[in-house]
């Protein structure tokens, strides 16, 4: 079985953004960026099923050289054999779905995983944009996943409960954290991962649907409010709670 | 969870390859996860988090620099020195273990062992099944460890063990002993194994510091040890001293991760922390703080980063090792006693991790040689005059 993992770069969760000159793009200038961190418990489950089932995998991302960097880390966590499909303009999630199915195509794997959003762009729709244009069948949000010969029982997480469905391979899998707990990469996989080659291959001309045409920063955070010090302001607190906030 | 973002005013990270990144950065969130939830309750009840012995040796994080034919990662002094960097970031015990376990055991039986020592204990030691601990300072010979009174005698078979060692990381926990005596006058190492009759490893109490790591002592009442647990190639002085400065060199890297956290503590505390109408981060007298705190961060990462690429080289002299031990841990404990004056009182309760590290560092300033003895050190070399022989 080939199985294929869709891993995207991404700036670090931790790492204060500013947005470029051009106001359309962020200015990497001092970001750290890391492999997009549903992608690891799409790369883990990639791992666990390779180790259950035998097989070869193989992560696929598209960007450019500095991309290299979570392909790498793919790696070194145990992928089998890493694609960069190399480009440095943007794309939108349906001209990196149609490179990404290429890809699979090419690849000829009939299991693919992604993580069920990339924390940059949200879109949380490239995964099933793939399956579409591969006409693989498409679980998304996955908390659970067995595999038995052909069929595949995976649970989802939906509103207030778990869904549990079933579907067959070809499929495309979007792993939700949950799915399984991430092994970090060892050093002796660091090591192993130096040895392998990154496969790099072009990509025609992007075409896209969606342009971005500014980018803003959310407006700063209000200070807070003390409502009181001591139980008097319970009922106010619970009516700002339910009536202004509404989180309650 | 607050991912570790560290500490870098000096663009550092663009002087370290790709291997050295993925390492630390794979080190950090494992310490981010597995070590910073979990220490404050070990320390607090004197225990060391025997759970993540398994976990580091599955990360490989044991004998990094030995050969893969160990199940060891073979990989370079500046990615070991990094390991220990952000294992000390969460506490200076787990640091500490995996010093010992790298350092003073594997790295002496990969040095002096024979190749049946080698092979059977090495891998072993890598995986985190077996653990090791270091026997050289005595009850009266710390600083001074030549003038040790343990003693080997040869009998037949092997060699029988009479002495006392202290302050032993590991000790109790230890399946193995790397034990230096003397054996007609000249300093030799012995394999000295768990279970030995005659062989004990008592834990001592009433530390401060490294709350959540095992101290011991070792005793050894007429310890008969089998001929094959000689390390064959250890003699004199000189060998365990070899040792010594494989662990000071991880311990210059270590205590700039006990820096960081409490840097890093005390600044995000006085950008949040409102007295008068503003943040303390406002005023300058906690801006001169933090200040010197970046500034001896920074200069001890410039320091560390050198000294590794000269020992990467087979360049590096022990005196400079003393110089990197003896500054850093000095700077890494004022580090943290000024963190805890910009945390004030919020800086001794353990909700905060800076008076655990700056407890630590008291050890971690003495041992593996004392500030002062490492003064002397370097006095020695630059002057050629010594002042303690």
């Amino acid at each position: 079985m080939k199985i294929a993992v869709c891993v995207s770069h991404v700036p670090d969760t931790a790492t204060k953004i500013n947005i470029g000159s051009d106001g359309k793009k962020i200015d990497p200038t001092g970001v750290t960026y890391i492999i997009n961190p549903y992608d690891e418990f799409a790369v883990e489950e990639a791992l666990k099923t390779k180790e259950k089932f035998g097989g070869e995998t193989v992560a696929i991302c598209v960007g450019d050289d500095a991309v290299k960097e979570t392909l790498r880390k793919a790696l070194a966590m145990g992928i089998d054999n890493a694609v960069l499909l190399k480009d440095s303009i943007y794309r939108d999630s349906i001209s990196i779905a149609k490179a990404l199915a290429d890809e699979i195509k090419n690849q000829n794997a009939d299991l693919v995983f992604f993580g069920k959003q990339s924390v940059d762009y949200d879109n949380s729709i490239t995964g099933q944009l793939t399956a579409e244009l591969l006409g693989y069948n498409c679980v998304t949000v996955v908390v659970g996943f067995q595999l038995e010969g052909n069929k595949i029982i995976a649970e989802r997480e939906v509103e207030g409960g778990k869904e549990i469905v079933e579907t067959s391979l070809p499929a495309v899998i979007t792993a939700q954290k949950g799915l399984n707990e991430p092994r970090y990469a060892s050093l002796k996989g660091i090591m192993a991962a130096k040895k392998k080659v990154i496969e790099e291959k072009p990509l025609p001309p992007a075409e896209n649907y969606v342009e971005i045409i500014a980018m803003k920063k959310p407006a700063p955070k209000q200070p807070g409010k003390i409502i009181g010090t001591d139980s008097s302001a319970v009922p106010e607190l619970v009516r700002l709670l339910h009536e202004e906030a509404k989180v309650i | 969870m607050q991912r570790f973002a560290g500490v870098d005013y000096f663009d550092i990270e663009s002087l370290l390859n790709e291997d050295e990144k993925m390492v630390r950065n794979s080190v950090r969130e494992f310490v981010d996860v597995e070590i910073i939830p979990i220490i404050e309750k070990h320390y607090r009840e004197n225990s060391f988090p025997m759970h993540i012995v398994p976990k580091l040796g599955e990360l490989g994080l044991f004998g990094i620099t030995l050969p893969q034919k160990y199940g060891c990662a073979e990989m370079n002094n500046v990615a070991y020195g990094l390991v220990m960097q952000e294992l000390e970031r969460g506490d200076s015990g787990v640091r500490s273990f995996v010093s010992v376990q790298s350092s003073l055991v594997m790295y002496p039986i990969f040095t002096f062992g024979s190749d049946e020592q080698k092979d059977y204990w090495l891998p072993k030691l890598a995986s985190g099944e077996k653990i090791g601990c270091f026997g050289l300072t005595e009850p009266d010979f710390g600083s001074n460890p030549g003038g040790m009174v343990t003693r080997a005698e040869k009998v037949s078979g092997g060699y029988k063990l009479n002495g006392a060692k202290m302050w032993i990381t590991n000790g109790t926990l230890a399946d193995v002993a790397v034990v230096w005596a003397k054996l007609d006058g000249e300093i030799h190492g012995f394999l000295v194994e768990k279970g030995m009759p005659g062989f004990s490893a008592p834990e001592m109490k009433g530390k401060h510091s490294l709350k959540a790591s095992v101290t011991s002592e070792l005793i050894f009442q007429d310890v008969v040890i089998p001929e094959k647990n000689i390390l064959p190639g250890s003699k004199g002085l000189k060998s365990p001293l070899m040792c010594l400065n494989q662990a000071r060199y991880g311990i210059a890297w270590g205590v700039v991760g006990s820096m960081m956290e409490c840097y890093n503590t005390a600044l995000n505390y006085a950008k949040s922390r409102v007295q008068f109408g503003k943040p303390i981060a406002a005023y300058q007298m906690t801006q001169e703080k933090l200040v010197y705190m970046l500034n001896e961060i920074t200069k001890s990462q410039l320091l560390n980063l050198q000294l590794g690429r000269l020992k990467d080289l087979g360049k590096v002299k022990h005196t400079q090792i003393s110089m990197a031990k003896r500054n850093n841990c000095e700077k890494a404990l004022e580090v943290a006693r000024m963190s805890r004056e910009i945390l004030g009182a919020n800086g001794i309760l353990d909700e905060y991790p800076v008076m655990r590290h700056s407890a630590n560092l008291e050890s971690v300033k003495t041992y593996e040689g004392t500030h002062e003895m490492h003064t002397l050190i370097i006095g020695e070399d630059i002057t050629g005059f010594s002042a303690f022989e």
